[in-house]
């Protein structure tokens, strides 16, 4: 086991690497002449060339990549263009609203994901599964920032339901900060009044963000149970008089869910991702509308060191899948 | 033949190539069919903001221009948007997979490191991160989305490559002395071709989401082009009020791409048994 822990994780440092070389080259070799744009536009040629000297932009390109490795090492991501405060600060500050909506997305998607793809295939070829398979292709079909929009004008523009933006209303207080998380410093702070205003916040920005995820999860979840459900110790379990729903629930789901993991660690990509659109609509302050501030004001290191975190985080969260694979089936362990 | 009636069997499947097939038509007639084709460039200030009625049954925008005149001019925008894309990153990460597949040694292993450092990153935010360092536009937009879909191509073609390179048809061809690049583009090539046409139909819903998502941030199309993302964008200052504006590009988006998907899934159910819906 250990020696699978160690060799997964060995096979991720030449990826991280990589994703070093890549950002390196967006930042390095993409924009024409990088110490134009620090320098801004009515520059000198004199100053020009200062600033290349400072920021070494005139040594050879392998010289200049250790200084962005040094850099990165130190966790020095340069200074963002919007806010004029360096950009690992800004990052770690927004982090928690961004993974408060992942997961909070995720939980929604795989809660109800889950339950809906073994009713579909419970329930298999009948209108129940066809009206689930419209849900499965069709979940992924919206413009989740359509979608984001959609319900911004149903529940908060028209029937004034739902807070439209934001994380907490303006007239709430916000809670002491324990770990950024509001539902889970609001509770540890007994404010319930700031939790479940924050639940009513976080709510449309979650389904909208979970939407997907909710229908690949069901989707994973049907064709897995379906499978398990023809193999022959299930028919011997039926045949034993287990009742179904028993051996649905426990017999055949656990058996089942393997393959739903795994599509749950790759959904957290396309979650990151979804976060970005889903985040700006929402004004929500985390990581993705950060992203979006930072294209429109062409802010490149900041837009470079979001994608470098989230490459890196992507790239944990799939060790971590492959580990609980691992501890789920220990055939994959033996595998590698 | 065999495969065809199969497909034809598959309800939902049909249902994809339906919808595709219109999508296509009314992009190609896009000028025709909608009613006021010159409403892509044209405004008419009077006529702003108007609900759906007989006259324009999606109503008007914000400039006065016939809401469902846009929705059918996008969809040439979107398609064709697709198309380029998909065929780009297909001329990219074909060759790739397939040299990576049928050599062995370090050139295999730089080419597939290189497609995992892609993979790592959600293609989304790789290309919002490429299109604003080569500068926003349409064009930029494409070329962004190109260089980051390349990868799931070359990944496909790679696993087939390795498949088939083992077969008793390459080591005969082998020893006939057929040369590497016919062995395979004219030999390999069309026994992956099956997996490399399911991925090229659900990238095109793909692309056309995430081509709307550029649109939508305003990386991709420029006012005054019929672009839905851009649409969309432009709605949102006019709601409430104005809310066809918003919604009918939207239904666009959801309608094509849910044609691909559906598409794809059945083609997929065709061409590979092992990934069967089980039904």
């Amino acid at each position: 086991m250990l020696r699978f822990v160690l060799r997964r994780v060995l096979l991720v440092l030449p990826v991280l690497f990589g994703l070093l070389v890549l950002t390196f080259v967006l930042v390095r070799v993409v924009p024409n002449d990088p110490s134009a744009a620090l320098a801004g536009q009515n520059a000198t040629p004199q100053q020009i060339a200062e600033i290349r000297a400072k920021y070494g932009f005139d040594q050879p390109l392998i010289v200049q990549f250790g200084i962005y490795l040094r850099q990165v090492a130190q966790a020095d991501l340069g200074t963002s263009i919007q806010s004029g405060r360096p950009v690992a600060r800004d990052i770690l500050q927004r982090l928690p609203a961004t993974l408060e909506l992942t997961f909070a997305a995720l939980f929604l998607g795989a809660g109800l994901g889950v339950p809906l793809g073994v009713l579909a295939a419970v329930r298999h070829n009948t209108w129940l599964d066809h009206a689930l398979r419209f849900f499965t292709v069709g979940g992924v079909a919206i413009a989740s920032f359509w979608f984001a929009i959609m319900l911004q004008l149903l529940f908060s523009m028209q029937l004034d339901l739902l807070p439209l933006r934001g994380r907490l209303g303006t007239a709430m207080a916000p809670p002491a900060q324990w770990t950024g998380l509001l539902l889970l410093d609001s509770l540890l702070a007994w404010r319930l009044d700031a939790f479940v205003d924050a639940v009513r916040h976080l709510a449309l920005p979650a389904v909208t963000l979970s939407l997907g995820a909710m229908a690949t999860i069901t989707r994973f979840t049907r064709s897995g149970v379906l499978e398990t459900l023809e193999k022959e110790y299930v028919l011997y379990e039926i045949a034993a008089g287990y009742p179904r729903w028993l051996l649905v629930a426990v017999y055949v789901l656990r058996n089942s869910v393997v393959a739903t993991i795994t599509q749950i660690g790759l959904l957290f990509g396309a979650l990151l991702a979804g976060a970005v659109v889903v985040e700006s609509i929402y004004d929500w302050p985390g990581i993705g509308s950060y992203a979006v501030a930072a294209i429109f004001t062409s802010d490149y290191k900041a837009i470079l060191a979001v994608t470098l975190l989230v490459g890196v985080v992507y790239s944990i969260v799939n060790i971590l899948v492959d580990l609980i694979h691992g501890l789920v089936d220990r055939r994959v362990a033996a595998e590698l | 033949m065999l495969v065809l009636r199969k497909f034809a069997r598959d309800t939902s499947g049909m249902v994809g190539l339906v919808i595709v097939l219109t999508a296509v038509v009314v992009a190609v007639l896009a000028p025709r069919l909608a009613p006021h084709p010159l409403d892509a460039y044209e405004s008419h200030p009077l006529r702003r903001l108007q609900a759906p009625s007989d006259a324009s049954p999606f109503g008007t925008d914000n400039l006065g221009r016939d809401v469902l005149s846009r929705v059918i001019l996008g969809t040439r925008a979107a398609l064709s948007i697709a198309l380029l894309v998909v065929a780009g990153a297909m001329l990219i990460g074909v060759p790739l997979g397939l040299v990576a597949g049928y050599y062995r040694g370090w050139m295999p292993e730089v080419i597939m490191r290189v497609t995992d450092v892609f993979l790592a990153v959600p293609q989304l935010i790789l290309a919002l991160a490429l299109a604003q360092l080569l500068g926003p536009s349409l064009r930029n937009a494409m070329l962004a989305l190109t260089l980051t879909y390349w990868p799931f191509f070359t990944r496909i073609v790679f696993a087939e490559t390795r498949r088939i390179r083992v077969s008793v048809f390459v080591e005969a061809l082998e020893g006939l002395n057929a040369g590497a690049g016919r062995v395979m583009f004219a030999h390999i090539l069309p026994n992956a071709a099956p997996p490399i046409i399911v991925r090229a139909t659900i990238g095109m819903g793909f692309t056309i989401l995430s081509a709307a998502v550029l649109g939508f941030l305003g990386m991709g199309a420029t006012p005054p082009d019929p672009e839905w993302g851009l649409a969309i964008a432009e709605s949102r200052q006019y709601l409430p009020e104005a809310w066809w504006f918003a919604t009918f590009p939207g239904l666009a988006i959801f309608l094509v791409v849910f044609g691909f998907n559906l598409l794809g899934d059945g083609l997929r159910d065709v061409v590979d048994p092992r990934l069967r819906r089980s039904r």
